[in-house]
Protein backbone atom coordinates (compact mmCIF):
# COMPACT_ATOMS: atom_id res chain seq x y z
CA UNK A 1 0.00 0.00 0.00
CA UNK A 2 3.00 2.33 -0.13
CA UNK A 3 1.88 3.89 -3.48
CA UNK A 4 -1.33 4.96 -1.75
CA UNK A 5 0.64 6.41 1.16
CA UNK A 6 2.75 8.35 -1.34
CA UNK A 7 -0.32 9.54 -3.23
CA UNK A 8 -2.05 10.90 -0.13
CA UNK A 9 1.13 12.69 0.89
CA UNK A 10 2.39 10.78 3.96
CA UNK A 11 5.91 12.08 4.41
CA UNK A 12 7.80 9.18 6.02
CA UNK A 13 6.73 5.75 4.79
CA UNK A 14 8.12 2.37 5.84
CA UNK A 15 6.99 -0.69 3.88
CA UNK A 16 5.75 -3.32 6.33
CA UNK A 17 5.09 -7.06 6.20
CA UNK A 18 1.71 -7.12 4.47
CA UNK A 19 -1.86 -6.02 4.77
CA UNK A 20 -3.12 -8.82 7.00
CA UNK A 21 -0.24 -8.50 9.50
CA UNK A 22 1.82 -5.36 8.83
CA UNK A 23 4.04 -5.83 11.89
CA UNK A 24 4.30 -9.62 11.87
CA UNK A 25 4.10 -12.79 9.83
CA UNK A 26 2.12 -15.76 11.06
CA UNK A 27 4.26 -18.17 9.03
CA UNK A 28 7.43 -17.35 10.95
CA UNK A 29 8.45 -18.76 14.31
CA UNK A 30 7.60 -16.51 17.26
CA UNK A 31 11.23 -15.51 17.56
CA UNK A 32 11.71 -14.70 13.88
CA UNK A 33 8.44 -12.81 13.85
CA UNK A 34 9.59 -10.58 16.68
CA UNK A 35 12.89 -9.97 14.90
CA UNK A 36 10.93 -8.89 11.85
CA UNK A 37 8.85 -6.53 14.00
CA UNK A 38 11.97 -5.06 15.62
CA UNK A 39 13.43 -4.41 12.18
CA UNK A 40 10.32 -2.56 10.93
CA UNK A 41 10.04 -0.45 14.08
CA UNK A 42 13.77 0.35 13.90
CA UNK A 43 13.30 1.46 10.31
CA UNK A 44 10.38 3.67 11.39
CA UNK A 45 12.53 5.27 14.09
CA UNK A 46 15.28 5.81 11.54
CA UNK A 47 12.74 7.50 9.25
CA UNK A 48 11.63 9.76 12.10
CA UNK A 49 15.21 10.97 12.48
CA UNK A 50 15.66 11.70 8.78
CA UNK A 51 15.02 15.03 7.12
CA UNK A 52 12.53 14.71 4.24
CA UNK A 53 10.94 17.30 1.99
CA UNK A 54 8.38 15.11 0.23
CA UNK A 55 6.74 11.68 0.57
CA UNK A 56 9.68 9.32 1.00
CA UNK A 57 9.66 5.54 1.15
CA UNK A 58 12.32 4.13 3.44
CA UNK A 59 13.23 0.99 1.53
CA UNK A 60 14.25 -2.37 2.93
CA UNK A 61 17.95 -1.87 2.13
CA UNK A 62 19.79 -0.69 5.19
CA UNK A 63 20.29 3.03 5.31
CA UNK A 64 18.92 3.84 1.88
CA UNK A 65 15.95 5.96 1.11
CA UNK A 66 14.20 5.84 -2.19
CA UNK A 67 12.28 8.70 -3.58
CA UNK A 68 9.22 7.47 -5.41
CA UNK A 69 8.47 8.85 -8.83
CA UNK A 70 5.47 11.14 -8.87
CA UNK A 71 3.94 9.72 -12.00
CA UNK A 72 2.77 6.24 -11.18
CA UNK A 73 0.20 7.25 -8.59
CA UNK A 74 -3.30 7.35 -10.00
CA UNK A 75 -2.45 6.26 -13.51
CA UNK B 1 -45.35 30.32 -21.81
CA UNK B 2 -45.88 32.12 -18.53
CA UNK B 3 -43.51 35.01 -17.86
CA UNK B 4 -41.50 34.28 -14.73
CA UNK B 5 -41.02 36.76 -11.92
CA UNK B 6 -37.27 36.96 -11.27
CA UNK B 7 -35.52 38.67 -8.36
CA UNK B 8 -31.80 39.45 -8.59
CA UNK B 9 -29.34 39.93 -5.77
CA UNK B 10 -26.24 42.11 -6.18
CA UNK B 11 -23.58 43.59 -3.93
CA UNK B 12 -22.91 47.33 -3.65
CA UNK B 13 -20.46 47.27 -6.55
CA UNK B 14 -22.54 45.41 -9.16
CA UNK B 15 -25.63 47.25 -7.93
CA UNK B 16 -23.85 50.54 -8.68
CA UNK B 17 -24.15 51.89 -5.15
CA UNK B 18 -20.37 52.35 -4.93
CA UNK B 19 -17.11 50.59 -4.12
CA UNK B 20 -15.58 49.50 -0.82
CA UNK B 21 -16.79 52.76 0.74
CA UNK B 22 -20.34 51.45 0.36
CA UNK B 23 -19.58 47.85 1.47
CA UNK B 24 -21.28 48.48 4.83
CA UNK B 25 -24.65 49.40 3.27
CA UNK B 26 -27.56 47.35 4.56
CA UNK B 27 -30.20 45.43 2.58
CA UNK B 28 -32.40 47.42 0.22
CA UNK B 29 -34.62 46.73 -2.75
CA UNK B 30 -35.00 48.58 -6.06
CA UNK B 31 -37.78 48.01 -8.58
CA UNK B 32 -36.81 46.33 -11.83
CA UNK B 33 -33.34 45.42 -13.05
CA UNK B 34 -30.55 47.58 -11.64
CA UNK B 35 -26.83 47.47 -12.53
CA UNK B 36 -25.63 43.99 -13.45
CA UNK B 37 -29.21 42.69 -13.16
CA UNK B 38 -29.83 44.32 -16.55
CA UNK B 39 -27.67 41.52 -18.02
CA UNK B 40 -30.03 39.02 -16.39
CA UNK B 41 -33.02 40.78 -17.94
CA UNK B 42 -31.30 40.72 -21.32
CA UNK B 43 -30.58 37.00 -21.01
CA UNK B 44 -34.17 36.29 -19.90
CA UNK B 45 -35.67 37.99 -22.94
CA UNK B 46 -39.38 37.18 -23.07
CA UNK B 47 -39.05 34.28 -20.65
CA UNK B 48 -39.09 36.39 -17.53
CA UNK B 49 -39.05 39.81 -15.93
CA UNK B 50 -36.65 41.06 -13.30
CA UNK B 51 -39.28 42.51 -10.98
CA UNK B 52 -36.80 43.75 -8.39
CA UNK B 53 -33.12 43.91 -7.53
CA UNK B 54 -32.12 43.33 -3.91
CA UNK B 55 -28.86 44.99 -2.92
CA UNK B 56 -26.56 44.77 0.06
CA UNK B 57 -22.97 45.69 0.90
CA UNK B 58 -20.51 42.79 1.18
CA UNK B 59 -19.27 43.83 4.60
CA UNK B 60 -22.78 44.16 5.96
CA UNK B 61 -23.51 40.51 5.12
CA UNK B 62 -20.12 39.31 6.37
CA UNK B 63 -20.43 41.23 9.64
CA UNK B 64 -24.05 40.25 10.36
CA UNK B 65 -24.00 36.57 9.44
CA UNK B 66 -26.98 35.70 11.64
CA UNK B 67 -29.34 38.46 10.59
CA UNK B 68 -28.33 39.70 7.13
CA UNK B 69 -29.55 36.67 5.18
CA UNK B 70 -32.85 36.69 7.08
CA UNK B 71 -33.33 40.39 6.24
CA UNK B 72 -32.51 39.74 2.58
CA UNK B 73 -34.92 36.80 2.51
CA UNK B 74 -37.74 39.07 3.70
CA UNK B 75 -37.06 41.52 0.88
CA UNK B 76 -36.93 38.69 -1.66
CA UNK B 77 -40.09 37.01 -0.35
CA UNK B 78 -42.08 40.24 -0.63
CA UNK B 79 -41.57 40.11 -4.42
CA UNK B 80 -43.08 36.61 -4.75
CA UNK B 81 -40.44 35.43 -7.22
CA UNK B 82 -40.50 32.28 -9.35
CA UNK B 83 -36.72 32.35 -9.59
CA UNK B 84 -33.90 34.09 -7.72
CA UNK B 85 -30.58 34.87 -9.43
CA UNK B 86 -27.68 35.99 -7.24
CA UNK B 87 -24.40 37.40 -8.51
CA UNK B 88 -22.44 36.25 -10.43
CA UNK B 89 -19.79 36.86 -7.79
CA UNK B 90 -16.72 35.88 -9.87
CA UNK B 91 -13.75 35.65 -7.47
CA UNK B 92 -15.14 38.08 -4.88
CA UNK B 93 -15.12 36.01 -1.67
CA UNK B 94 -17.51 37.92 0.60
CA UNK B 95 -19.91 38.38 -2.30
CA UNK B 96 -19.72 34.67 -3.24
CA UNK B 97 -20.46 33.53 0.29
CA UNK B 98 -23.41 35.95 0.49
CA UNK B 99 -24.77 34.70 -2.87
CA UNK B 100 -24.47 31.06 -1.76
CA UNK B 101 -26.08 31.71 1.61
CA UNK B 102 -28.98 33.64 0.09
CA UNK B 103 -29.61 30.97 -2.57
CA UNK B 104 -29.61 28.28 0.11
CA UNK B 105 -32.10 30.28 2.19
CA UNK B 106 -34.33 31.00 -0.80
CA UNK B 107 -34.51 27.31 -1.63
CA UNK B 108 -35.09 25.96 1.86
CA UNK B 109 -37.19 28.72 3.40
CA UNK B 110 -39.05 30.27 0.47
CA UNK B 111 -39.15 27.02 -1.56
CA UNK B 112 -38.19 29.01 -4.65
CA UNK B 113 -35.47 27.84 -7.07
CA UNK B 114 -32.26 29.87 -7.01
CA UNK B 115 -29.04 29.94 -8.98
CA UNK B 116 -25.74 31.76 -8.71
CA UNK B 117 -22.38 31.90 -10.48
CA UNK B 118 -18.80 32.24 -9.31
CA UNK B 119 -15.19 31.30 -9.94
CA UNK B 120 -14.01 27.82 -8.88
CA UNK B 121 -11.76 29.29 -6.20
CA UNK B 122 -14.40 31.51 -4.65
CA UNK B 123 -14.88 30.17 -1.08
CA UNK B 124 -18.63 30.27 -1.73
CA UNK B 125 -18.22 27.28 -4.09
CA UNK B 126 -16.88 24.88 -1.48
CA UNK B 127 -19.33 26.19 1.14
CA UNK B 128 -22.50 25.99 -0.96
CA UNK B 129 -22.05 23.83 -4.08
CA UNK B 130 -23.71 20.85 -2.39
CA UNK B 131 -26.87 22.82 -1.67
CA UNK B 132 -26.98 25.36 -4.45
CA UNK B 133 -26.61 25.32 -8.24
CA UNK B 134 -23.48 27.38 -8.94
CA UNK B 135 -22.40 28.10 -12.50
CA UNK B 136 -18.63 28.41 -13.02
CA UNK B 137 -17.48 31.82 -14.18
CA UNK B 138 -14.16 33.52 -14.85
CA UNK B 139 -12.39 35.39 -12.07
CA UNK B 140 -13.48 38.76 -13.41
CA UNK B 141 -16.53 40.22 -15.10
CA UNK B 142 -14.96 40.38 -18.59
CA UNK B 143 -17.44 37.94 -20.16
CA UNK B 144 -20.35 38.67 -17.91
CA UNK B 145 -23.13 38.61 -20.46
CA UNK B 146 -22.17 35.13 -21.75
CA UNK B 147 -21.85 33.84 -18.22
CA UNK B 148 -25.15 35.37 -17.16
CA UNK B 149 -26.80 33.67 -20.17
CA UNK B 150 -25.60 30.27 -18.88
CA UNK B 151 -26.76 31.15 -15.40
CA UNK B 152 -30.19 32.23 -16.59
CA UNK B 153 -30.57 29.20 -18.85
CA UNK B 154 -29.93 26.90 -15.86
CA UNK B 155 -32.24 29.04 -13.70
CA UNK B 156 -35.07 28.77 -16.21
CA UNK B 157 -34.80 24.98 -16.23
CA UNK B 158 -34.96 24.97 -12.44
CA UNK B 159 -37.95 27.34 -12.40
CA UNK B 160 -39.76 25.22 -14.98
CA UNK B 161 -38.95 22.05 -13.06
CA UNK B 162 -37.21 20.61 -16.11
CA UNK B 163 -34.78 17.72 -15.57
CA UNK B 164 -31.11 18.67 -15.48
CA UNK B 165 -28.25 16.85 -17.20
CA UNK B 166 -24.97 16.09 -15.43
CA UNK B 167 -22.98 18.99 -13.92
CA UNK B 168 -20.47 18.78 -16.79
CA UNK B 169 -23.11 18.82 -19.53
CA UNK B 170 -25.32 21.37 -17.82
CA UNK B 171 -22.51 23.58 -16.57
CA UNK B 172 -22.63 23.81 -12.78
CA UNK B 173 -20.35 22.72 -9.95
CA UNK B 174 -20.93 19.07 -8.95
CA UNK B 175 -23.24 18.81 -5.95
CA UNK B 176 -21.81 15.47 -4.81
CA UNK B 177 -24.87 13.48 -5.88
CA UNK B 178 -24.74 10.26 -7.87
CA UNK B 179 -27.34 9.16 -10.41
CA UNK B 180 -27.69 5.87 -12.25
CA UNK B 181 -27.50 6.20 -16.00
CA UNK B 182 -27.53 3.71 -18.86
CA UNK B 183 -24.50 3.70 -21.16
CA UNK B 184 -23.89 1.89 -24.44
CA UNK B 185 -20.64 0.16 -23.51
CA UNK B 186 -19.68 -1.90 -20.51
CA UNK B 187 -16.87 -0.94 -18.13
CA UNK B 188 -14.25 -3.14 -19.84
CA UNK B 189 -15.03 -1.61 -23.23
CA UNK B 190 -14.92 1.91 -21.86
CA UNK B 191 -11.67 1.31 -19.99
CA UNK B 192 -10.06 -0.23 -23.08
CA UNK B 193 -11.19 2.68 -25.25
CA UNK B 194 -9.77 5.05 -22.67
CA UNK B 195 -6.44 3.21 -22.62
CA UNK B 196 -6.21 3.22 -26.43
CA UNK B 197 -7.00 6.93 -26.50
CA UNK B 198 -4.35 7.57 -23.88
CA UNK B 199 -1.76 5.57 -25.83
CA UNK B 200 -2.67 7.61 -28.88
CA UNK B 201 -1.91 10.74 -26.91
CA UNK B 202 -5.52 11.87 -26.78
CA UNK B 203 -7.21 13.60 -23.87
CA UNK B 204 -9.14 11.25 -21.62
CA UNK B 205 -11.59 11.98 -18.85
CA UNK B 206 -11.64 9.49 -15.99
CA UNK B 207 -15.01 8.32 -14.73
CA UNK B 208 -13.59 8.28 -11.21
CA UNK B 209 -12.11 11.67 -10.40
CA UNK B 210 -9.37 11.33 -7.80
CA UNK B 211 -9.55 13.53 -4.76
CA UNK B 212 -7.00 16.27 -4.64
CA UNK B 213 -4.67 15.71 -1.68
CA UNK B 214 -3.04 18.85 -0.33
CA UNK B 215 0.68 18.62 0.23
CA UNK B 216 1.49 18.46 3.93
CA UNK B 217 4.92 19.84 4.87
CA UNK B 218 7.05 17.16 6.53
CA UNK B 219 7.61 17.75 10.25
CA UNK B 220 11.28 18.16 11.17
CA UNK B 221 13.13 15.01 12.16
CA UNK B 222 13.52 13.89 15.79
CA UNK B 223 16.92 15.00 17.04
CA UNK B 224 17.23 13.08 20.29
CA UNK B 225 15.37 9.80 20.00
CA UNK B 226 16.42 8.75 23.49
CA UNK B 227 14.57 11.76 24.90
CA UNK B 228 11.57 11.52 22.59
CA UNK B 229 8.08 10.33 23.47
CA UNK B 230 6.74 8.07 20.75
CA UNK B 231 3.05 7.23 20.31
CA UNK B 232 1.47 4.33 18.45
CA UNK B 233 -1.57 5.00 16.26
CA UNK B 234 -3.28 2.61 13.86
CA UNK B 235 -6.05 2.59 11.28
CA UNK B 236 -6.14 -1.20 11.40
CA UNK B 237 -9.25 -1.65 13.54
CA UNK B 238 -7.63 -2.47 16.90
CA UNK B 239 -10.20 -2.21 19.74
CA UNK B 240 -10.63 -3.54 23.28
CA UNK B 241 -13.06 -6.46 23.58
CA UNK B 242 -16.63 -5.23 23.14
CA UNK B 243 -15.53 -2.23 21.04
CA UNK B 244 -16.53 0.30 23.74
CA UNK B 245 -16.32 3.31 21.39
CA UNK B 246 -18.44 1.55 18.76
CA UNK B 247 -15.88 2.26 16.05
CA UNK B 248 -17.50 1.47 12.72
CA UNK B 249 -16.29 -1.60 10.80
CA UNK B 250 -16.04 0.58 7.72
CA UNK B 251 -16.54 4.25 6.78
CA UNK B 252 -15.41 5.19 10.28
CA UNK B 253 -16.40 8.46 11.89
CA UNK B 254 -14.99 7.55 15.33
CA UNK B 255 -11.69 6.57 16.86
CA UNK B 256 -10.68 5.25 20.27
CA UNK B 257 -7.96 6.17 22.76
CA UNK B 258 -6.80 3.15 24.77
CA UNK B 259 -4.44 3.05 27.71
CA UNK B 260 -1.54 0.61 27.62
CA UNK B 261 -0.18 1.82 30.94
CA UNK B 262 1.63 -0.91 32.80
CA UNK B 263 1.30 -3.36 29.92
CA UNK B 264 4.54 -4.96 28.82
CA UNK B 265 2.62 -6.47 25.97
CA UNK B 266 -0.93 -6.72 24.68
CA UNK B 267 -3.01 -9.66 25.88
CA UNK B 268 -4.88 -11.04 22.84
CA UNK B 269 -7.77 -12.01 25.12
CA UNK B 270 -8.46 -8.39 25.97
CA UNK B 271 -8.57 -7.11 22.42
CA UNK B 272 -10.57 -7.51 19.27
CA UNK B 273 -10.47 -6.13 15.76
CA UNK B 274 -13.44 -4.61 13.91
CA UNK B 275 -11.83 -3.70 10.57
CA UNK B 276 -13.93 -5.07 7.70
CA UNK B 277 -11.38 -4.42 4.95
CA UNK B 278 -8.92 -7.30 5.48
CA UNK B 279 -8.70 -10.76 7.03
CA UNK B 280 -8.19 -9.93 10.70
CA UNK B 281 -7.53 -13.52 11.83
CA UNK B 282 -3.81 -12.98 12.39
CA UNK B 283 -3.98 -9.63 14.18
CA UNK B 284 -6.66 -11.04 16.48
CA UNK B 285 -4.34 -13.95 17.33
CA UNK B 286 -1.59 -11.46 18.17
CA UNK B 287 -2.39 -7.72 18.21
CA UNK B 288 1.36 -6.95 18.02
CA UNK B 289 1.15 -7.86 14.36
CA UNK B 290 -0.69 -4.54 14.07
CA UNK B 291 0.46 -2.50 17.06
CA UNK B 292 4.08 -3.19 18.10
CA UNK B 293 3.65 -2.46 21.81
CA UNK B 294 6.01 -5.32 22.80
CA UNK B 295 8.92 -4.06 20.71
CA UNK B 296 8.28 -0.42 21.62
CA UNK B 297 8.38 -1.33 25.34
CA UNK B 298 11.72 -3.07 24.80
CA UNK B 299 13.11 0.03 23.14
CA UNK B 300 11.79 2.17 25.98
CA UNK B 301 13.45 -0.06 28.59
CA UNK B 302 16.71 -0.15 26.65
CA UNK B 303 16.67 3.65 26.54
CA UNK B 304 16.60 3.73 22.74
CA UNK B 305 13.49 5.91 22.92
CA UNK B 306 12.64 8.26 25.76
CA UNK B 307 9.14 7.03 26.42
CA UNK B 308 6.34 5.06 24.85
CA UNK B 309 3.16 7.16 25.10
CA UNK B 310 0.71 5.36 27.37
CA UNK B 311 -2.29 5.86 25.09
CA UNK B 312 -2.72 4.26 21.69
CA UNK B 313 -5.22 5.62 19.17
CA UNK B 314 -7.15 3.44 16.75
CA UNK B 315 -9.77 3.63 14.04
CA UNK B 316 -10.69 1.65 10.92
CA UNK B 317 -9.30 2.90 7.64
CA UNK B 318 -11.64 1.34 5.11
CA UNK B 319 -13.98 3.40 2.92
CA UNK B 320 -13.37 6.18 5.41
CA UNK B 321 -14.09 9.55 3.86
CA UNK B 322 -11.28 12.03 3.40
CA UNK B 323 -13.19 14.56 5.48
CA UNK B 324 -13.59 12.25 8.47
CA UNK B 325 -10.01 10.99 8.15
CA UNK B 326 -8.69 14.55 8.18
CA UNK B 327 -10.86 15.49 11.16
CA UNK B 328 -9.90 12.43 13.19
CA UNK B 329 -6.25 13.03 12.32
CA UNK B 330 -6.47 16.62 13.50
CA UNK B 331 -8.18 15.63 16.76
CA UNK B 332 -5.72 12.83 17.51
CA UNK B 333 -2.76 15.06 16.65
CA UNK B 334 -4.05 17.80 18.98
CA UNK B 335 -4.34 15.32 21.85
CA UNK B 336 -0.89 13.87 21.20
CA UNK B 337 0.62 17.32 21.02
CA UNK B 338 -1.07 18.35 24.28
CA UNK B 339 0.36 15.21 25.88
CA UNK B 340 3.90 16.14 24.82
CA UNK B 341 4.32 13.40 22.22
CA UNK B 342 7.22 14.04 19.83
CA UNK B 343 6.54 11.53 17.08
CA UNK B 344 4.05 8.89 15.95
CA UNK B 345 4.40 5.50 14.37
CA UNK B 346 1.12 4.95 12.54
CA UNK B 347 0.64 1.35 11.46
CA UNK B 348 -1.67 0.82 8.52
CA UNK B 349 -3.09 -2.27 6.86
Amino acid sequence: MTPVAVMVGANRIVPAAGIIHPLGNAELSAEDEKTLRRRIVAKALQALQTEVVQPTVFGSDEGTTTKPGGEQAGT
Amino acid sequence: MQTLRVVCYLNQFFGQLGGEDKAGVGPQVMPGAVGAARAVQQALGEAGTVVATVLCGDNYVAEHPDTAVAELLQLVAAQHPDLVVTGPAFLAGRYGVACGALCAGVQTQLKVPAVTGMHAENPGVELYRRQVYIVPTAAEATHMLDEVRRLVSLGLKLARRQPLASPTDEGYFPRGLTHNTLVDHNAAQRATAMLLAKLAGQQIVSEVPLPDFPQIPAPPPIKELRHATIALVTDGGFVPQGNPDRIEALAATRYGAYSIQGQQQLDPGQYDNVHRGYDTTYVKQDPHRLLPVDVARELEQQGAIGKLHETVYSTTGVATTLAHSARMGREIAAQLRAAGVDAVILTST
